[in-house]
């Protein structure tokens, strides 16, 4: 069979979703969050809810995710994301929405809003991406920031007596009976990819039966505030992230 | 024996970032010499060992590739 055969339409095996418009992307080459909208993405497309899905974009890197999102959204003030999405839901028990929030936005200045809104187990998913670093603002110490980890506000490494321990909220978070189902994955390779997009659309199936918060974490890579290659990042992170923050589930629903 | 496959690469949203020649099983992919209107190398298909099994547009945190498989013959 010649190649011209392969490429026509019912060879089609993946093409990006049109729940993700068409414009260029604005993050760094090589950065996660890209992926990490695609997944989400794919989701709402597959469970065929884009015109009932509603999502609350940060403060960071991502804080332009409703030009890339074909479905409704809103901004919210640095950190606020789960009050947003909780005024949203509530008024609009009907949608399935999300926030997607950086471990900045998420973990240091919206730490109250986060866990609140899981204590309170708010009927919404909540994404959080966890690159370790403000990668917005020019690679800023994050609470999730590893021991030793270089970052323009650590030149010298994070040392935690001074500085504080690396926080793992999403398994403080798991602590709180508000939350229904945690979980911890990344999108760096292709296996990576598609249990993220699992977790996903399990994230969303489960807001329909109104048990509580769904909180999917995205361990992700930072190349330009880590100063890496895109490639060298991955490596790293998994090097150096996925010890301290283990991939897999954290709190599964009880059968 | 493997079905084939072939790739389309948005050459112009590429990033040059080379997550998806990592995950090719085949090294279907690598960086052209020219670069694209923004300045980027793009990814560009340099033999026709492809699969079709998509991994490199699963990967691409630009959505750039679509990914074609020939179907089983019956
Ligand atoms: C009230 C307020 N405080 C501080 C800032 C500056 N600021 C913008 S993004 C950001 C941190 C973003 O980091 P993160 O949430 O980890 O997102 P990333 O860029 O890494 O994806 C900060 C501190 C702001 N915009 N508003
Ligand atoms: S600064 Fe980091 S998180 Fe932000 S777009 Fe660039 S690589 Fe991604
Ligand atoms: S992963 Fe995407 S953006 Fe990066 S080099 Fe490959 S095609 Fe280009
Ligand atoms: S579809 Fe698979 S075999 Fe073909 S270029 Fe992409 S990763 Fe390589
Ligand atoms: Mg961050």
């Amino acid at each position: 069979m010649s190649e011209n055969t392969i490429k026509n339409p019912e060879n089609l095996v993946y093409e990006k979703t049109s729940v993700m418009t068409d414009r260029v992307l604005h993050y760094c080459p090589g950065c996660g969050h890209g992926t990490a909208h695609r997944m989400l993405a794919e989701v709402i497309d597959e469970l065929g809810i884009q015109g009932d899905t509603i999502g609350v974009a940060p403060v960071g890197c991502s804080v332009l995710a409703y030009y890339y999102f074909d479905v409704d959204m809103q901004e919210a003030a640095h950190g606020r994301a789960p009050a947003v999405a909780t005024g949203i839901k509530r008024v609009l028990p009907e949608k399935y929405v999300f926030t997607y929030q950086g471990d900045g936005d998420l973990a240091a200045i919206g730490t109250a809003e986060t866990i609140h809104a899981c204590n309170r187990g708010e009927n919404i998913l909540v994404v959080f991406i966890n690159n370790g670093i403000y990668g917005m603002t020019g690679g800023q110490m994050a609470p999730t920031t590893l021991e030793g980890m270089k970052s323009s506000t650590s030149p010298r490494g994070r040392d935690v007596k001074t500085m504080g321990n690396p926080l793992k909220i999403t398994e403080l978070l798991a602590q709180l009976p508000g939350t229904y189902f945690v979980t911890r994955q990344s999108v760096h390779t292709p296996a990576n990819v598609r249990k993220t997009k699992k977790a996903l659309k399990k994230a969303l199936e489960y807001q329909k039966l109104d048990k509580g918060t769904c909180f999917v974490e995205v361990v992700a890579n930072c190349p330009s505030g880590w100063k890496m290659t895109p490639v060298q990042s991955n490596k790293w992170m998994e090097e150096n992230m996925f010890p301290y923050y283990p991939l897999g589930d954290i709190k599964v629903p009880e059968k | 024996m493997a079905r084939k496959g072939d790739v389309v690469i948005n050459i112009e949203k590429c990033k040059g970032c080379e997550v998806c020649l990592a995950a090719c099983p085949n090294e279907v992919l690598a960086l052209s010499k020219e670069v694209n209107s923004k300045g980027y190398h793009f990814a560009m298909k340099v033999n026709s060992e492809c699969i079709g099994c998509a991994n490199c547009a699963i990967v691409c945190p630009d959505a750039v590739i679509t990914v074609y498989r020939e179907k089983r013959n019956n």
